[in-house]
C-alpha cells in the first residue's frame, strides 16, 4: 500500500491508484478533462499536472500511479503555472462561442477556464476549422470546439463496444470521428454526449431548447425497459425537455440507453388529454362524468366471468393493484399483466426474477442466453455483460439466432432443443457451466412468449438446478424481462385467478363472444383484431393500438406525470417521481380507477397515494423496502412437457419502436430509420413494434 | 495526409485484393509477431497495399489489411491518416516531396519549387492532368547536408538548382530513372570541393577520386 504526501496530507491507497484518484479521495479537486474513472487513462489533455517533489517537471497526475513517499503539490506556483499553460493551449483552437453552445452552463472547460485560466489570450493567429460530422439523428457534432480528450472514442471502443470512433490525422490535422461518415451503431450512443466535457458533441434533439438553470430536476426512474434504469428528468413549465442518467452502481451505473434518453418527444405526441366516448361507431369527446355513467351502464348486471382486464407494458403498480381490486369486487378472475403470453410461472418470485442481479454480473465466470438479445431488450445488462467480459475469464454462449453483442459469445443453437442435453451432461458447454464456480443463465421473453414457454421455463430451472446456479451465496437463474410493468403485476398476482383466463383466453373469448368486456390498462401490444365485439376500456396516455379499438378513453398519466412504483427485472421496487402534470384531462392512473369504482357501487378503500400505498405493503411487504434487489426463496416453477425444436423469435423487432411512447417519437422513427440497415432484426415477433 | 473529408471526394474502388506475392509478403509481416499482436503488422502491410495501388491506399485496401489483422477499420484509418508516407487520394507515377525546411530553403529550395511549378505547370498538391507527377511540400527529409532535395517515390535527389530541377523532370517524363543521389555527383556528403583530408587514399568506384 504506497503512502504518499498530498499537499500536507498523509493517504494510504491501495496499489494501482493514480495521483489524481488519491487526491480526490482527500478531497483534493484536480482539474481535469480526459480522465474519467469508467474508462482507460489517456493522459492526453495535461490538465490535470500536479507538482512532484524531485521530479523535472509536473506530472500528470491521472496517468501517474501512487508510489511510496511521493511529495505531490497541487496548489504550488508551479502546478498553477502549469495548468495555466495547459488551459492557454487548449484554448488557442476552441472558439469564443459560449453563448451560442448548449453546453454553456454546464461545460467543464467553460467552468475550468473560470477557475484556472487566464483572463485574456495572446494567441493572434487564426482558429483552426474542423468539419462538422454525422453522427446519426441524436449526437450533434461542432468539431471546432473539440479538445481532443478522445473521452468519446474510449467509450464507443470500452463500454459501448463499437469500435468506430477514432482520432485521424495528426498534430493540428486530427479530427475525432468515424472517418467514413455514418451513425453510430450502438444502444447506448449518447452517453458520449454526457461524457464529451466541451460542447463538441451535444443533444441533437435537444439543440437550442433550454439552458440548464431554467430546468426544473425531478429524480426518476426508467420505464422503457425493464432495467429500470435511473434517470433525471429536466423539465420546464409543462413539458419534458430532457432526460439525464443518475447515477446508479446497481443498475445502469452511469448510462441510460438512447431510448431512455429521447423517446421523451413522444410524450407530447398523440397524447389522450381527455376522456373519448365511441359513439355510432366514431370516437367522440366526452366528460369523465359521461364516460363513467357509459362504463356503468355496460356493465350493469354483467356476470364477472364476462369482463376481463389487460395490464399494460408501461403499467405502475398502483394502478394495477388499483385494478386488479375493482376486478374482484366485479367478481372477474380475468386478468393478466402478461400481454406477450409468456408462460411466466407467477407462483415462485426466484423463478421470475433476475436473481444475480445487473450489478452480480460481474461476479459470474459463465453465462448462457437463452433466446435472449440483451443488447435490445436491456441494452444497460448488455454493457454489464461487457463489461464482465473485459475483465477477463468470462464465457458467453447463446442459444437461438446469431447476434452481435459486441462480445464473443458461443452459439450452441438455434431452439430450445438443446437445454435437455446441456442439463443431461450431454453437450460439452454443459461441462463449463458445470465447472463453473458462478454460472449464470438468462432467459428471454424469447423462449417463453410461445406455446411450449412453460416447458422450457421446468427445462431452464432443471438446468440452473444441474448446474448447480442456485446455491446459498449464489443464484444465476435469470428473466430478463421486456416490460416495466411485468414483474410488478407479477408481485402483486396481476394474473388470473381462481379458474379465470390468461391473455390468449381473454382474447379467445372476446372472439367468441364469451367475454364481453375487456379493460385494458395501457394494453397496446395485443392483437387487437382479437377483441371482436368485446366493449373495450382503454385507459392509457398514448392513442395507440388500444385506444383506437377502445369504446372509451380514459386519459392516463405517462410516467414523467405520476408518483408510482415500477418493480425492475431483478425485483427492485423503484419509484417514479412526477416531474411535469399530466396534459389537459388526464389523471394519474390510480385516482381513474378509484373514481370509476365509487360510480360502479365498488368504491375502493383508499382516497390518498400514501393510503394506497399503505394497503399495498400491507398486502405485499416486499414493497415496503424501495431500491432493494430481493433474495427470492427457491422453488418450483414451470411445467415438465413437451418442447419444440422451433428455433427461438427475439421480442424486440425494433429496439426504437417498442411502446406506445417511443411510438410516438420522431426521434425514435429517425433512429429506426437509420438504424433499421445497420441492424437487421433476426426475426420478429407480434409482440412489440 | 489529412482526412478526405475536407477535400474533393475520391474515387475509390469497390475492391481490393493482394496479389499473390504480396499475400506471402503480407503473411510473412504478420507471422513475426505472436498470436494476438498482430495488429502490430499494420504498417508493413498498409505500405505494401499502398505499393500495389500505385502509390496510393484506397479505403478497400485498408478494410482489407483491417480484415487480415482482425482490427477495427477505424483503427486502420487512424494509422494510415497519421502517417504522411499513406497517400489516401491517388498521385501521379512520379509523386515529388519537395523539402521547404530552413536548411533546404536557405539552400535554394525556392527555386526548386519554381523550377518544379514552371515545367509543370500544376501548383502545390496538384497532379498533372497525364497523371505522370504531383508536387507536395514536406518537412524536413533529414538530408539537409545535401539540400536543397526532391523525394520522388523512394528515391532522394539531392544538390539541386533550378536547371537539375528542370532536367530531373525531363528524365523521367521521358521515361528514364536517373540515379538517386548527389545530382552534382558528389561522394555521399562528403564536401562539395573534393576531400579536405585523405587526399592520398583511393577509393574504389569514387568519381572524384580519379
Amino acid at each position: 500500500m504506497p503512502k504518499l504526501t498530498i499537499d500536507g496530507q498523509e493517504i494510504e491507497v491501495p496499489p494501482g491508484t493514480t495521483v489524481l484518484q488519491a487526491a480526490q479521495r482527500l478531497g483534493i479537486e484536480v482539474p481535469h478533462f480526459c480522465f474519467h474513472e469508467r474508462l482507460a487513462i489517456a493522459g492526453n489533455c495535461r490538465m490535470c499536472l500536479v507538482e512532484q517533489e524531485k521530479a523535472p517537471k509536473p506530472i500528470a497526475s491521472c496517468a501517474m500511479p501512487a508510489a511510496d513517499n511521493m511529495v505531490i503539490h497541487t496548489k504550488s506556483e508551479k502546478a498553477k503555472k502549469a495548468r495555466k499553460g495547459v488551459m492557454e493551449f487548449l484554448l488557442i483552437n476552441h472558439p469564443l462561442d459560449c453563448p451560442i453552445c448548449d453546453q454553456g452552463g454546464e461545460c467543464d472547460l467553460q467552468d475550468q477556464a473560470m477557475a484556472y485560466g487566464f483572463d485574456r489570450g495572446r494567441f493572434e493567429e487564426n482558429k483552426r476549422a474542423v468539419k462538422d460530422k454525422n453522427f446519426g439523428p441524436l449526437v450533434k457534432t461542432s468539431m471546432n470546439r473539440c479538445i481532443h480528450c478522445t473521452r468519446c472514442i474510449r467509450f464507443a471502443t470500452e463500454i459501448a463496444g463499437v469500435e468506430e470512433l477514432g482520432a485521424t490525422g495528426r498534430g493540428e490535422a486530427m479530427e475525432i470521428g468515424t472517418y467514413i461518415e455514418k451513425a453510430l451503431t450502438s444502444e447506448l450512443s449518447a452517453n458520449i454526449i454526457d461524457l464529451c466535457p466541451v460542447g463538441a458533441l451535444t443533444s441533437k434533439p435537444y439543440a437550442f431548447i433550454a439552458r440548464p438553470w431554467e430546468l426544473r430536476k425531478t429524480e426518476s426512474v426508467d420505464v422503457l425497459d425493464a432495467v429500470g434504469s435511473n434517470i433525471r428528468v429536466d423539465s420546464r413549465g409543462p413539458q419534458v425537455l430532457r432526460i439525464l442518467p443518475r447515477l446508479n452502481e446497481a443498475i445502469n451505473e452511469e448510462w441510460i440507453s438512447d431510448k431512455t434518453r429521447f423517446a421523451l418527444d413522444g410524450l407530447t405526441r398523440r397524447r389522450l388529454d381527455r376522456p373519448y366516448l365511441r359513439r355510432d361507431g366514431r370516437l367522440v369527446e366526452a366528460s369523465w362524468g359521461e364516460t363513467f355513467a357509459a362504463i356503468a351502464e355496460r356493465l350493469q348486471g354483467l356476470a364477472g366471468a364476462k369482463i376481463a382486464a389487460l395490464a399494460g407494458d408501461l403499467a405502475d403498480v398502483e394502478a394495477m393493484l388499483a385494478l386488479k381490486e375493482l376486478m374482484a369486487s366485479l367478481g372477474s378472475a380475468n386478468l393478466d399483466c402478461r400481454q406477450d403470453g409468456a408462460k411466466i410461472d407467477p407462483g415462485c418470485r426466484a423463478g421470475y426474477l433476475f436473481n444475480t442481479t445487473i450489478a452480480g454480473i460481474e461476479e459470474a465466470d459463465a453465462c448462457l442466453l437463452i433466446g435472449t438479445n440483451p443488447r435490445w431488450e436491456g441494452a444497460l445488462v448488455n454493457a454489464r455483460l461487457r463489461k464482465r467480459y473485459l475483465q477477463g475469464k468470462f464465457k458467453v454462449a447463446a442459444i437461438g439466432p446469431r447476434l452481435d453483442l459486441t462480445f464473443p459469445v458461443v452459439q450452441l443453437g438455434l431452439g430450445p432443443e438443446i437445454l435437455d442435453d446441456l442439463a443431461g451432461g450431454n453437450h460439452s458447454w454443459g461441462e463449463v457451466l458445470k465447472t463453473a464456480k458462478k454460472p449464470m443463465l438468462i432467459l428471454g421473453m424469447g423462449a417463453l412468449a410461445r406455446p411450449d414457454g412453460a416447458a422450457i421455463l421446468e427445462a431452464a430451472r432443471r438446468l440452473a438446478e444441474s448446474c448447480n446456479m442456485v446455491r446459498e451465496d449464489w443464484n444465476g437463474f435469470n428473466l430478463l424481462h421486456t416490460a416495466a410493468a411485468r414483474v410488478g403485476g407479477l408481485e402483486i398476482g396481476f394474473v388470473p385467478g381462481a379458474g379465470g383466463r390468461d391473455c390468449d383466453a381473454i382474447l379467445a373469448g372476446c372472439e367468441s363472444g364469451v367475454i364481453e368486456a375487456v379493460y385494458l390498462l395501457g394494453a397496446d401490444e395485443i392483437d387487437t383484431k382479437r377483441l371482436g365485439r368485446a366493449f373495450v376500456i382503454y385507459q392509457g396516455h398514448h392513442g395507440d393500438a388500444g385506444a383506437h379499438r377502445a369504446d372509451v378513453v380514459l386519459p392516463g398519466a405517462a410516467y414523467t406525470e405520476k408518483d408510482a412504483l415500477y418493480v425492475n427485472t431483478e425485483g427492485r421496487v423503484q419509484a417514479v417521481r412526477r416531474a411535469v402534470y399530466p396534459p389537459g384531462d388526464a389523471r394519474e392512473d390510480w385516482t381513474i380507477l378509484r373514481a370509476l369504482s365509487e360510480v360502479l357501487g365498488k368504491k375502493l378503500p383508499y382516497d390518498s397515494l400514501t393510503q394506497l400505498r399503505g394497503h399495498l405493503v400491507a398486502a405485499y411487504p416486499q414493497f415496503a423496502q424501495l431500491d432493494e434487489a430481493p433474495r427470492a426463496a427457491w422453488g418450483s416453477f414451470g411445467t415438465k412437457g413437451a418442447i419444440e425444436p422451433v428455433p427461438f423469435a427475439y421480442p424486440i423487432g425494433d429496439f426504437y419502436l417498442t411502446d406506445p411512447i417511443s411510438r410516438a417519437s420522431p426521434t425514435m422513427a429517425a433512429c429506426s430509420e437509420v438504424y433499421r440497415a445497420a441492424h437487421r432484426p433476426a426475426a420478429k415477433t407480434g409482440t412489440h413494434g | 495526409m489529412s482526412g478526405e473529408t475536407n477535400e474533393t471526394p475520391v474515387l475509390q474502388p469497390e475492391s481490393f485484393a493482394f496479389t499473390p506475392e504480396n499475400l506471402a509478403k503480407a503473411k510473412a509481416h504478420i507471422a513475426k509477431y505472436p498470436p494476438g499482436r498482430q495488429a502490430s503488422a499494420v504498417l508493413p502491410l498498409l505500405d505494401l497495399a499502398q505499393r500495389q495501388c500505385g502509390n496510393w491506399l484506397p479505403r478497400a485496401a485498408m478494410d482489407v489489411v483491417a480484415e487480415m489483422l482482425e482490427m477495427a477499420p477505424i483503427r486502420v484509418y487512424e494509422v494510415a491518416t497519421f502517417y504522411s508516407m499513406f497517400n489516401l487520394r491517388p498521385v501521379g507515377r512520379h509523386y515529388f516531396q519537395i523539402c521547404t525546411t530552413t536548411p533546404c530553403w536557405l539552400r535554394g529550395s525556392d527555386e526548386v519549387v519554381a523550377a518544379c511549378r514552371k515545367k509543370l505547370g500544376i501548383e502545390i498538391g496538384e497532379t498533372t492532368a497525364d497523371g505522370q507527377f504531383t508536387l507536395t511540400e514536406v518537412e524536413c527529409l533529414g538530408a539537409c547536408v545535401n539540400a536543397p532535395i526532391i523525394q520522388v517515390n523512394d528515391d532522394f535527389y539531392e544538390d539541386l538548382d533550378g536547371p537539375a530541377t528542370e532536367a530531373l523532370i525531363d528524365e523521367l517524363a521521358r521515361g528514364e530513372v536517373p540515379p538517386p543521389g548527389s545530382v552534382i555527383k558528389r561522394q555521399g556528403s562528403a564536401p562539395v570541393t573534393g576531400p579536405t583530408t585523405l587526399h592520398g587514399v583511393k577509393l574504389a568506384g569514387d568519381p572524384n577520386a580519379a
